[in-house]
Formats: C-alpha cells, sequence, structure tokens
C-alpha cells in the first residue's frame, strides 16, 4: 500500500532542494534566511516522526522566529522574460495547456481508478490520503509532461518552483500552524468555555432565535477558530442537539449539514481560514493581504442569512 | 475564562497585522500557560500538532509545474485565448469556472483545481484579460480586485459544492460526531442538504460578478 510516507519524503526532497538553492542564491540579500526556513520545513517532511514531540516544537518555534523577525528574503532567479514568455506562449499555443490539465487529469484518475483498486487483498492507495497521493503523483508526472513538451531546463521546476514558494513565504506555513493552534485550544478546553458563553447568556425559547443563534454562532465560531470543523461539535452539543433537535423537533441532518454550511460563511471572512484566504493572497502577489476576504464578505453575509431562512423553513414541522 | 485571552491575542494579533506566525505560537502560549500547563508541555503539544498537520503543507508539491508553465508562457497563453472569446466578459468567465467547481467538488475532485494549480497559473490571468478587453487598461486597485474575486470565486465553488459529496471530511466528521449523539444518519442524509444552500451560494456569488460586470463596464470619465 502506498501512503503518505512517500508523499512527505518527496515534500522533504523538494524542499531541501530550495534550501539548497537559497544558499548559493547571491541575489537574495537574505539568503541564508531562506535557506534555514525552508531547511526546516524539509527536516520536518523527512524526519519529523524521529524528532519526537519536544523536537518538533522546538522546530516549530525556528519557523516562527525566521518569519517573524523578517529573516525571509524573496528570491528572483533567472528565468525568461516577459517578452521572451509572450513569444514563448505564440511558439507553443494551446501545447502549454497539456502541463496544467495533466494536473487534474492524474487526480481524477487517482481518486476514481486508483483509489478503489485492490493489489494483494489490500488497497493500492491509503483510502484515508488517496487525494493526498494522487495530487503528488499528478504534480510528479505533469512536471516531467511539462519537461518534455515545453522542453525547459531540468533545473527550471525547483527554479521556478522554488520563486512560487518565496512568493508565497511564511504564509505557506500558516495554515499547518494554525492547525496545531487548534490542538492547544482543545488541550485548554477553549471550544466549552466559548459555548457555554453563548448558551448561558442567550435566552433561546423562540425557534427563530435559536436557529439564529446557532448559524452566527456556528459562523463566529469560526472566525475565531479559523475552522468550522472545530465550532460543529461545540455549538452543536451545546445548541442545536440540545434545543433545535430536541426541544422544537428539528430534523438533525437538516439542521446539521446547513449548520456546518453556516461555519463556512465564517471561514470565507477569517485570516485565520489562512490556506482559503491568505495563501491564495500571497500567491497571486496582492498587496492588501486580506483582499480575499474582502472580495468574499459581501456572499457571505447574504448566505448565512439564507442559511437562517433555510434551516427555518426546511428542518422544522410548520 | 482565562483560556480565552489566547483567542484574544489571535484576534489583537492579527488586526494589528504582526506575523502570523508569531502572533499564533504566542497565543498556543498563553492559551496553554491559562490552562495550567508548563511551556514545556504546550512546546510538546504543538510540535505533535504541527507534525500531524503535516499533510497540509504537501500541497505545495505542485509549485515547481505551475512554475515551468509559467516560465514557457503559460499565464501570457491563457490571456490570449480569452482576450479571443469577445463575449466572455470576466465575471461570466468567472461564473463559469464557479460551476464548473461546484460541480467538481460536489463528485468529490476537490483537488483537481484550487489557487495554487489552478487560480495563479490560469483563471486570474484569464478573469484579468477579459476585464482588460472590457474595461480598458486597469489601475492596481482593480488588478487586485479582479484577482481577488478569482480567488474568492474558486473558495465559494468549493466550500459550497464538496459537501454535496458524501465522502468529504465535514460529512464525515457530522456523521461522526452526530452517532456519538446517538443520532444514527447516513452520510448521503447530510449531503443531499447541502443542495439548497450551495444553489444559494450558486445565486448571490453570480448574481455579484454580473453586477461586477455591469459596473466594469461602465464608461468612466
Amino acid at each position: 500500500m502506498i501512503k503518505l510516507a512517500v508523499v512527505y519524503d518527496l515534500a522533504g526532497v523538494v524542499f531541501a532542494t530550495f534550501a539548497v538553492l537559497s544558499a548559493g542564491d547571491r541575489a537574495n540579500p537574505r539568503r541564508y534566511g531562506n535557506t534555514a526556513f525552508w531547511g526546516l520545513v524539509a527536516l520536518s517532511f523527512l524526519a519529523g516522526d524521529r524528532l519526537g514531540n519536544l523536537g518538533n516544537g522546538i522546530l516549530v518555534l525556528g519557523l516562527a522566529l525566521i518569519a517573524g523577525l523578517g529573516g525571509l528574503g524573496r528570491s528572483d532567479p533567472p528565468t525568461t522574460s516577459p517578452q521572451e514568455r509572450q513569444a514563448l506562449a505564440q511558439r507553443f499555443g494551446d501545447r502549454l495547456f497539456i502541463p496544467a490539465l495533466t494536473l487534474p487529469l492524474v487526480v481524477a484518475f487517482g481518486v476514481l481508478v486508483l483509489k478503489p483498486l485492490q493489489v494483494h487483498g489490500g488497497p493500492l492507495l491509503d483510502p484515508k490520503q488517496a487525494t493526498l497521493i494522487s495530487l503528488a503523483l499528478a504534480a510528479v508526472i505533469a512536471t516531467a509532461v511539462g519537461l518534455i513538451l515545453l522542453r525547459q531546463p531540468w533545473i527550471a521546476p525547483l527554479q521556478e518552483g522554488r520563486r512560487l514558494m518565496d512568493t508565497v513565504g511564511w504564509a505557506a506555513l500558516l495554515p499547518q500552524f494554525l492547525a496545531a493552534l487548534g490542538a492547544i485550544f482543545a488541550l485548554a478546553g477553549v471550544g466549552d468555555v466559548i459555548g457555554r458563553l453563548v448558551t448561558a447568556w442567550i435566552p433561546m425559547d423562540a425557534l427563530p432565535v435559536a436557529v439564529a443563534v446557532y448559524c452566527l454562532g456556528m459562523a463566529a465560531f469560526t472566525l475565531i477558530m479559523g475552522n468550522a470543523f472545530a465550532a460543529f461539535p461545540v455549538m452543536t452539543a451545546g445548541i442545536a442537539l440540545p434545543i433545535l433537535v430536541h426541544r422544537f423537533g428539528g430534523n438533525p441532518a437538516i439542521v446539521a449539514s446547513i449548520g456546518m454550511l453556516s461555519g463556512f460563511c465564517g471561514t470565507l471572512s477569517t485570516p485565520l481560514a489562512a490556506n482559503f484566504n491568505l495563501v491564495p493572497a500571497a500567491l497571486l502577489d496582492l498587496p492588501d493581504r486580506y483582499a480575499v476576504i474582502k472580495a468574499q464578505i459581501p456572499s457571505a453575509i447574504p448566505l448565512l442569512i439564507a442559511n437562517m431562512v433555510l434551516m427555518y423553513v426546511l428542518a422544522f414541522p410548520h | 475564562m482565562l483560556t480565552l485571552l489566547g483567542v484574544a491575542a489571535v484576534v489583537v494579533g492579527f488586526a494589528a497585522r504582526l506575523n502570523p506566525l508569531l502572533v499564533v505560537v504566542g497565543a498556543a502560549f498563553i492559551t496553554g500557560l491559562a490552562a495550567g500547563r508548563s511551556p514545556v508541555e504546550v512546546l510538546e503539544t504543538f510540535g505533535k500538532a504541527f507534525n500531524d498537520n503535516r499533510f497540509v503543507s504537501a500541497v505545495y508539491l505542485v509549485l515547481p509545474v505551475v512554475g515551468v508553465v509559467e516560465r514557457a508562457g503559460l499565464r501570457e497563453r491563457a490571456r490570449d485565448l480569452i482576450a479571443r472569446f469577445r463575449g466572455l466578459s470576466a465575471g461570466r468567465f468567472l461564473i463559469g469556472y464557479l460551476v464548473f467547481r461546484q460541480l467538481t467538488a460536489a463528485l468529490g475532485l476537490t483537488s483537481i483545481a484550487g489557487p495554487t494549480q489552478s487560480v495563479r497559473p490560469m483563471i486570474a490571468p484569464m478573469a484579468e484579460a477579459a476585464l482588460e478587453r472590457d474595461a480598458g487598461p486597469l489601475d492596481a486597485a482593480q488588478r487586485q480586485r479582479i484577482k481577488a474575486l478569482a480567488a474568492a470565486t474558486d473558495n465559494m465553488g468549493l466550500l459550497f459544492g464538496e459537501d454535496i459529496f458524501i465522502a468529504i471530511g465535514s460529512i464525515l466528521l457530522m456523521v461522526g460526531f452526530l452517532a456519538t449523539a446517538g443520532i444514527t444518519l447516513d452520510p448521503i442524509q447530510l449531503s443531499v442538504w447541502a443542495i439548497p444552500t450551495a444553489l444559494v451560494a450558486f445565486l448571490i456569488h453570480a448574481g455579484r460578478l454580473l453586477l461586477f460586470d455591469r459596473a466594469s463596464r461602465r464608461p468612466r470619465p
């Protein structure tokens, strides 16, 4: 069975080459900061399971300090000029889309065909991680297709990958940092405290109020925690089950489903959902790191209101 | 109650635009110490959770191929391609992408597109070029706005499509949680009820994109 460890090893090797190439990049005044940062990421992928919990904690501290003290620079490895790219675009034409479309095709193949496949009585891909394994496989195949079809230098994937990685910078690690913060919040019982606050202070004797509190609570809690998955157990145990389902006779499937989607409205509106909001802003090189959130809030607010109406109308006997 | 200090630290740190990695680590220590844990314990818990969540960062494996095709002119090609479709405005193009993203996510194909693999190399440059063709030369604020809208459309499509698929993380979380509360449901019972919100999400966001089209076509003084 192919497991996630293969993906981690591959990622480790790629980040290690980013670190090595950074060290030799004299054009970047902070090149050793980049080497240290991506080197630590490589170490985490290659040897994270052997570092021990404290070792991983110190590694995380190192990453935060390098980023926080401004140790990361932005590389600009030699590449094709805008004019050259325009000329190449003319020459290659629609062939340029082939490597980019190889990516989704291989992912779809992995998820739809390879995932259900059985080899020697067991699954070929670790079923829990089939998507990520497929994505890594797709990345490798698409890179090879791109190199051959577009006749690019063999070092190009690593140098261009390093350029993009430096464009994203520390924001790349933020989703993983926030996931770890979620574990600390869980350890300290933060969710339960918030859940108790909400249920203790807001009277929910009328059904419309209770529906609004649950949906708003899911969204607000997601704003704070950055993740609807963290909000769901707390708000559902605190409000949805005792009040909406047991007292008012709501259909639990509809209540839960629309409740989760109300949380997603919070996801659209918080910098703590970094992989949805801050990483794309960094990838697109937007000067305002909150520009994506600002583009989403006008969709999120009416959708949240619509969710409350939908839940009220669909989930309860009228 | 003291444990909420960490939440406050996150809110203040992000609002003040301090480096988020430092803010997160700081908030972890504040929360952990307020809950009576030792600094070493906090560091160990944080380190373990960081290590357990490495899969979150593995998606950057697609950056090398994105870089290679960009080096060979993909973004320029994408811009040229869209410029040829005169009737296809930026808003309508993004509505098409929204449909694609919602439908494929509903089939469980959440990773076939995304900010890294599709928005940066193709969708954002295409939307930008379509807008430029219809509205004339763009200033920096307009460029930022259309790129941000492209990223926003990707998120809308993913978040309000994926829950229609029965084997997605959030559905499985709900099934598991409700089972511990004594409510046994089949994943499909939950996922069908994601459809009404998905439809409304489409209407709201597509409506906004059409309004954006209309606003950007208005001749500027």
